[in-house]
């Protein structure tokens, strides 16, 4: 059966997503180490050790993502998360940059690494690159390939493929954007955050709501519209050839519907984004992925729950998993 | 310090891309040209016959030519490529992805700013298998440009310098989605688009550009201003990217700039009537956001402070 991989935030939600059953918690340090470094959120070192006391008493794993680019002159806080998550018994890394899987790999050599979905492995060449060089054991696959495309990097894959089910769905290469630094001068890739709440301004208007980061509009809502959140490549703009949501509508992945085909494709484990977000949110996607997947297990058809609720813009897509604009 | 060209990254018209490679081979100040489709594998058959003749010429003019690995690659065709690329003999390939470096197999080469180095130990690991030159990517601030030239020495230092500014990458094509079209069926929308499509926010902002599954900035990247305290920070090389303009005046003013022939404040004023109408951006080197500008020259005393220098 697939590995169910599910974010937590807090000790509180890794404890959620375990009862509510998760194979694996993937969590992070309360620092610039991790890709979604917000104020509040993440493990101390204390709460990351107990936390991996916890799963591994009731049989689930800890993952550990380190997968922020190490700042240069800095990199020995990136070494000090690495060497501090193997200690504590984590039973994989997940990286992104070179220079720290390197790191790990030598100084760590039975360490489980796993290579991040900020490192963009998009082929099974660049997969093999990973596996050959550090000794990566999965890869954690981009939000940009359809079910067909996973079948068939798996097929030639090095290592273990996961993929993302459920949450936030990136519509440039992961790990290959500097849209948020440029309007905001903070980026996935360095500090762990994109279109940061510290930059992100609403303002009334005759019209409605207007919607900003860094300085730039990216949405405004009309009266009976609700305001979303000001993702920049998710925002209303304009051009020459129409205005409108020229990325990508906001909406989330929800990839239920395309189990079985995932499992087809011979993919090692499900991930569901949104380490930011509570426990309620952990509590019900989880175990609604639980229930779908013994559902596949037994051969009856899933039993689609409603997850509205807790999607961005209260709409969800399969995402390029079926490429209908390829 | 070295001039480098970064591959077009716009849709031209072949013959248009050809001649605009022969006159830079002829009269650009330029020690570097890095030539090939690099942004969309759809684009490539359309110049594939024409590259032999511009390495030549290039080659001929004295400039040191580079072959540009694809961005993304993630067809089977996209693999072959890369793999056919990275065979190539008697030029050296810069390498956009890692596909690509796997297939280099340690050889010489040179290492693109879609490739991401962050810090001294990415540079280090790349440089130990090969990496003749980096040009580091675009969102890099200055102390870390000075940390990494400085940790390897051997190789070339490379930073963007001239350019609207690459922001992302996607399998997806907005041009294509824009005009309504399937990907596959995309009828090469972005060549109506030679310097990119503008991208406004809807309060009529300024703000990206199009070009098909790539965004750039609207702003066009320039550290003429800066060229001083990169130089004294070890960097060897400044890029210059092709934009719809006269980029040959651009070359000469960057070389005349590094040559003490133009000071700044004159070279600016070159590059402003090069390239009118586009403002000017820095904003990533001095670790603020991308799109601002902020007036320096060499030897900054802020600048070089903030790099240990002083």
């Amino acid at each position: 059966m697939m590995e169910l991989i599910c974010p937590a935030g807090t000790p509180a939600a890794l404890k959620s997503a375990i009862d509510a059953g998760a194979d694996a918690i993937y969590c992070g340090f309360n620092d610039e180490t991790n890709a979604r470094n917000f104020p509040g959120l993440n493990f101390s070192r204390d709460e990351l050790r107990k936390g991996i006391a916890l799963a591994h008493g009731r049989g689930a794993k800890i993952l550990v993502a380190i997968n922020t680019f190490p700042r240069a002159s800095a990199v020995d806080i990136w070494h000090r998360a690495v060497d501090d998550a193997a200690s504590a018994g984590a039973d994989a890394l997940i990286l992104a940059d070179i220079g720290l899987m390197d790191y790990a790999a030598r100084r760590h050599p039975n360490q489980r690494l796993h290579v991040s979905v900020q490192a963009a492995a998009a082929n099974p060449d660049a997969i093999a690159f990973y596996a050959e060089n550090f000794g990566a054991r999965r890869v954690v696959l981009p939000r940009v390939l359809s079910v067909p495309e996973i079948a068939e990097i798996t097929r030639e894959s090095a290592c273990e493929t996961e993929v993302f089910v459920f949450g936030g769905l990136c519509v440039m290469a992961e790990g290959r954007c500097s849209l948020s630094s440029y309007a905001t001068g903070k980026s996935p890739n360095m500090q762990g955050v994109c279109s940061p709440p510290s930059h992100v301004t609403y303002e009334q208007t005759a019209e409605g709501t207007k919607s900003s980061l860094g300085g730039f509009t990216i949405n405004r809502f009309g009266s009976s519209e609700p305001a979303g959140y000001p993702t920049l490549c998710k925002g209303r703009f304009s051009t020459a050839q129409g205005a409108g949501y020229i990325f990508e509508d906001p909406v989330s992945l929800d990839a239920t519907t395309l189990l079985k085909g995932l499992r087809d494709a011979g993919v090692t484990a499900l991930k569901i984004e949104g380490r930011q977000r509570g426990r309620a949110y952990v509590e019900s996607v989880v175990r609604h992925f639980r229930h779908a997947l013994a559902a596949l297990e037994s051969g009856s058809e899933a039993e689609i729950a409603s997850l509205k609720p807790f999607t961005e813009g209260q709409a969800s897509t399969v995402g390029a998993y079926r490429k209908t604009w390829r | 310090m070295q001039l480098s060209l970064g591959p077009v990254l716009y849709n031209w018209a072949p013959e248009r891309w050809r001649d605009f490679y022969f006159r830079i081979a002829d009269e650009a100040p330029l020690d570097v040209v890095s030539v090939g489709e690099v942004v969309c594998s759809k684009r490539s058959p359309f110049f594939a016959d024409l590259i032999p003749g511009v390495v030549e010429r290039l080659q001929s003019a004295g400039k040191q030519v580079l072959l540009g690995s694809l961005i993304l690659v993630s067809l089977r065709r996209e693999r072959r490529q890369t793999e056919e690329l990275a065979a190539a003999e008697g030029v050296m390939v810069e390498v956009n992805d890692l596909t690509c470096l796997r297939a280099l197999a340690g050889r010489p080469h040179a290492i693109g700013p879609f490739v991401n180095i962050y810090n001294e130990a990415s540079a280090a690991f790349h440089a130990a298998r090969g990496a003749r030159r980096i040009c580091l990517p675009p969102e890099l601030p200055l102390a870390s440009v000075a940390t990494i030239a400085r940790a390897v020495p051997d190789t070339t230092i490379e930073v963007f310098a001239f350019g609207r500014v690459p922001l992302a990458i996607s399998a997806r094509c907005y041009h294509a989605r824009l005009h309504k079209l399937a990907k596959d069926n995309c009828r090469f929308v972005c060549e109506k688009d030679p310097d990119g499509l503008l991208l406004n926010t809807l309060e009529q902002q300024d703000f990206l550009t199009i070009n098909g599954v790539q965004t750039l900035s609207h702003t066009c990247a320039n550290l003429l201003g800066e060229a001083g305290i990169l130089r004294e920070s070890n960097v060897g090389s400044l890029r210059l990217s092709p934009q719809d303009c006269d980029m040959v005046v651009v070359a000469r003013t960057f070389r005349d700039v590094l040559n003490g022939r133009d000071d700044v404040e004159g070279g600016n004023r070159r590059l402003a009537a090069a390239y009118p109408g586009v403002p000017f951006s820095n904003g990533f080197l001095w670790a603020e956001p991308g799109h601002v500008y902020r007036q320096a020259r060499s030897g900054d005393a802020q600048g070089s402070a903030q790099i240990g220098l002083l």
